[in-house]
């Protein structure tokens, strides 16, 4: 491979979503030869199907909102496993990164005394559970990931950024200190393999619903820097915590936000009653998300589910009328009609928990930096390896997200990662050169496919992989189940370790691109197998039969999935914000 | 009668001299699947199809393409709405070069994007929050904000075939447009200077074929008639 | 801004409203015209060189002239420019039009003051 281009950067961005996009945008200010290399042209990202909004204490519906409060939620939301440290950076630095999306053109919707629109959204409160719900969720209209990520395209065009679009990252590339120094990356357009060193490697490659048969989550979502991570040997924190949206669309996965439900919509079942009262008397169906799920699968379960299956529920929205619907939620109207053949101003549309987000992934502190655990089990810095957006774990959302947080943790944590990166490039960073054999090791994958034959297809194993997921690691799990499903994803591994790709020609090879993205879903899913197995407990979105309660005298830790020999260990949570007091772990009600 | 009959645009530069329609039956279970769903089902017949895809919910724009003659996006186009007589046949966006089967090279389409200076521009300092704006200056950005650069409008327009380096198309002049609406935007002198000539805006013809297969159902004639009232109104 | 120098106003904008101002002139004259004809049935040489013999009716039919000669120019250039794309036949064509418009209106000039 040593006829191979090579292509150097100041610091490579994989992943052209927000957190990607935003990191990009602060380097490029800064002058520093950065580029981003995404699979799609970068509006194509998953970040674009975000809806609802971007919850932030701007002190818009509520002139005395504090961002105390929103930490609060998130980390009761959290179910106490978000570090505290970085729940508080989130939201207190917060502010700053929506006023700067807002100065950049991000076209919101209004108050009447022109300020950004805010509404409700679940598990949101004033005074620390004690106001009564807060409306904190900054939206343009039903389409705020659209409108925010547009807007960060713009305004990397504006800086001129370099962009490699269609390109896809193959495998990182560490040197002989296990720094990471780049890449091995794939441009689908002409199949030309290229070295891509860099001194700072960013990790902004999104999620990995497409683990699930049925996700809200785009095609694309197939965790591939979660599997680079791993495959190098990096450890994965909290990967059992997958949230269940409450609200797919039946039968499609497509998302309805939880903003339905701000704006006065509710969940029904069969017999036409408003279940969520029962579950949380508060909040009702503006609880956590997970618990929202939970309730539905519970009234799917008992016999009240509706339809001539009864295997869904309704979410009644006719009652807003047309013209709420019309201005706040447009998007949604459109969705339902062509997928659900509901017209939400006449009939409520059918939904179902579908997976959505993962809280896992690379752990991070709030610099983006990649973290990996020392023998003596002390966090250690990864030299070059940074992540942020929904493949990083930095962690805000600990074991299940509020709505709203991923975007605001796109933004922040994508400009924070961009600032530090700036600084220590300017402070001078050095490590070794990667050696041909270093990168021979990264090439290893792509040379296995391209030389495979006679093995299974990939879309079938893919299918395969999903339905494992499905039915053992869904809203609620149980031991035996688990088990199972875990000794069905070895087994697969060794089949896709066989299995051939059907196409091997070099112009806009799709097929290859599948291939390599079945690995990063095999890697993320036995990640979250094992994790979801070991962790003896519920809380937030990990759900167990067998084990029904909370545990804090075990469990009120972090996971960490070591690839190396597929255990699982732990680490700390943080519990010392710098500027307030710590919220000690509560009984979570909504 | 549940087996379609799907004829599909396929090119390989490095394979074929030059581009057929390979025929496909493909098995629907008689339901009303998505083009894309569908452009699925021939892939696992045939690997080596190629198409871009990602949202599939019709929001993210990669999935344009031609089907049975009119553009649109594979994703939320049901199989009940396109296909006559059994029988869907599926081509690459027109008027842009081919790079393997259904995926266009874009790059044309993008630049007319990134020539309007698609971005916010204001140089009066920002305040320490957020600018204001009126609910009703906000309302004049609707119908235009949403476009996904999904090209199917622009490859539907014969103005852009014929020019596509000078015209900007209907893509381009309805975020052109969207940045002239909005109230916190101070370049709309340099912006309307840089369309005045006579083929960014004004090669516009106002055939609509844009209107007709916006998936999104927005409309840049009315934003390109808007431009030419502002460049009337600004130079008379 | 994408540059020419071969359009006729040097500028879309004007291009465009000297077609638009022109199409009227041309749906007035022609609308005139055919009233004419309609309301004199029997329509000798005599009434009709009559009618060209008024100055007004000069004016307005010059006015028309320079219109088809504008809105002929305009519209061409713009069929040229789409349809012809080697540089060279292209301006050929475009010089073959204007010199065919110019010799048209000298000739239309003529007829209207000829003798």
């Amino acid at each position: 491979m040593s006829n191979m281009r090579s292509l150097s950067f100041d610091a490579i961005i994989i992943g052209g979503g927000g957190s990607g996009l935003r990191a990009a945008l602060e380097l490029a200010k800064s002058g520093k030869k950065t580029a981003v290399l995404s699979k799609v042209f970068p509006t194509r990202s998953h970040t674009v199907s975000a809806q609802g909004g971007i919850t932030c204490a701007i002190a818009s519906a509520d002139p005395n909102d504090d961002w105390r409060w929103h930490m609060y939620d998130t980390v009761k939301g959290g179910d106490y496993i978000a570090d505290q440290d970085a729940a508080e950076y989130m939201c207190s630095e917060g502010p700053k990164a929506v006023f700067e999306l807002e100065h950049m053109g991000l076209p919101f919707s209004r108050f009447d005394n022109g300020r950004i629109y805010q509404r409700p959204f679940g598990g949101q409160s004033k005074n620390f559970g004690e106001g009564g719900q807060a409306a904190r969720t900054c939206a343009a209209a039903d389409r705020t990931g659209h409108a925010l990520l547009h807007t960060l395209y713009q305004n990397n065009l504006k800086n001129n950024t370099t962009f490699l679009n269609e390109w896809y990252a193959v495998d990182l590339v560490k040197n002989a200190n296990g720094d990471v120094v780049g890449c091995i990356a794939l441009d689908i357009e002409t199949g030309e393999v290229v070295h891509v060193k860099s001194k700072a490697t960013v990790l902004a490659t999104g999620g990995a619903g497409r683990i699930y048969a049925s996700t809200t989550n785009a095609l694309i979502n197939t965790g591939d820097g979660i599997g680079m991570a791993l495959r190098a040997g990096f450890p994965m924190q909290d990967m059992e915590m997958w949230q269940f949206h409450p609200t797919g669309i039946y039968g499609a996965g497509t998302l309805v936000t939880e903003g339905c439900r701000g704006e006065g919509g509710y969940l029904v079942n069969k017999d036409g009653e408003r279940f969520m009262e029962r579950y949380a008397p508060n909040a009702k169906d503006l609880a956590g998300r997970d618990v929202v799920a939970r309730s539905m699968v519970m009234e799917i379960l008992e016999g009240r589910g509706c339809g001539e299956k009864g295997d869904h529920v309704f979410l009644k929205l006719d009652h807003l009328g047309e013209e709420v619907l019309g201005k706040r939620l447009p998007g949604i109207v459109e969705l339902s009609k062509t997928f659900a053949h509901a017209d939400p101003a006449k009939e409520p549309i059918p939904v179902v928990p579908t997976c959505h987000y993962m809280m896992g992934g690379i752990p991070t502190n709030v610099h983006g930096q990649a973290i990996m655990q020392d023998a003596d089990g002390n966090d250690q810095i990864v030299n070059g390896l940074f992540a942020c957006g929904e493949a990083a774990c930095v962690s805000v959302h600990g074991a299940n997200r509020l709505g709203g947080n991923s975007l605001l943790d796109l933004v922040v944590f994508g400009r924070a990662a961009g600032m530090f990166i700036e600084g220590a490039l300017n402070e001078g960073i050095d490590y070794l050169d990667a050696s041909e054999s270093d990168v021979d090791a990264a090439m290893k994958r792509m040379s296995r496919w391209n030389e495979s034959s006679g093995g299974e297809s990939v879309p079938e194993l893919k299918a395969e992989l999903q339905d494992i997921m499905q039915n053992a690691f869904g809203v609620f799990r149980q031991e035996d189940n688990m088990q199972e499903g875990v000794k069905k994803l070895a087994d697969l591994r060794e089949r896709i370790a066989n299995a051939s790709m059907g196409d091997k020609s070099n112009a806009f090879n799709t097929a290859r691109v599948e291939a390599l993205e079945l690995d990063n879903l095999m890697e993320v899913a036995e990640a979250t197998a094992i994790s979801a197995l070991e962790r003896k407990e519920s809380r937030g979105a990990h759900s167990r039969y067998d084990y029904p309660d909370r545990d804090d005298v075990n469990w009120l830790k972090h996971s960490l999935y070591f690839p190396a020999d597929k255990t699982l260990g732990k680490r700390d949570v943080n519990f010392t914000p710098k500027t307030v007091d710590t919220f000690e772990p509560k009984v979570r009600t909504y | 009668m549940s087996t379609l009959q799907v004829s599909v645009y396929r090119y390989n530069p490095e394979t074929d001299s030059a581009p057929y329609m390979q025929e496909f039956q493909v098995d629907t279970k008689g339901r009303d699947l998505m083009v894309l769903d569908v452009l699925h089902l021939t892939k696992e017949q045939d690997s080596s199809m190629a198409y871009r895809r990602s949202c599939r919910e019709g929001v993210c724009g990669s999935d344009g393409m031609n089907m049975n003659g009119k553009n649109g996006l594979a994703c939320i186009t049901p199989l009940s709405e396109v296909v006559k007589n059994n029988k869907l046949v599926l081509r690459p966006l027109p008027g842009l070069p081919v790079i393997r089967d259904l995926v266009v090279d874009m790059g044309i389409f993008y630049k007319q994007y990134e020539r309007i200076q698609p971005y916010l521009q204001n140089d009066t300092p920002a305040p320490a929050i957020e600018r204001l704006q009126s609910p009703e200056e906000r309302d004049k950005l609707d119908g235009l904000y949403e476009c996904i650069l999904c090209a199917c409008c622009s490859t539907a327009c014969p103005s852009f075939w014929w020019n596509p380096d000078k015209f900007v198309g209907p893509a381009g002049l309805l975020q052109s447009y969207r940045f002239l609406a909005d109230s916190r935007d101070e370049a709309t002198q340099a912006r309307l200077a840089d369309l005045e000539d006579p083929f960014s805006v004004f090669r516009c013809r106002g055939i609509m074929n844009c209107v007709s297969v916006c998936p999104k159902g927005l409309n840049p004639t009315r934003a390109i008639g808007k431009i030419r009232e502002m460049l009337l109104a600004n130079a008379t | 801004m994408v540059t020419n120098i071969t359009n006729f106003g040097r500028s879309g904008l004007s291009d465009w409203l000297i077609q638009r101002f022109s199409a009227v002139i041309l749906a007035l004259y022609t609308l005139f015209i055919v009233a004419y004809l309609l309301l004199n049935p029997g329509l000798d040489y005599a009434t009709w060189s009559g009618l060209f013999a008024q100055t007004w009716m000069r004016i307005f039919s010059l006015l028309a002239f320079v219109s088809i000669a504008a809105h002929a120019w305009i519209g061409l250039w713009t069929v040229t420019t789409d349809y012809l794309k080697p540089t060279g036949i292209r301006l050929a064509v475009q010089s073959a039009i204007i010199l065919a418009i110019f010799v048209f209106l000298v000739w239309g000039i003529q007829i209207l003051w000829g003798a």
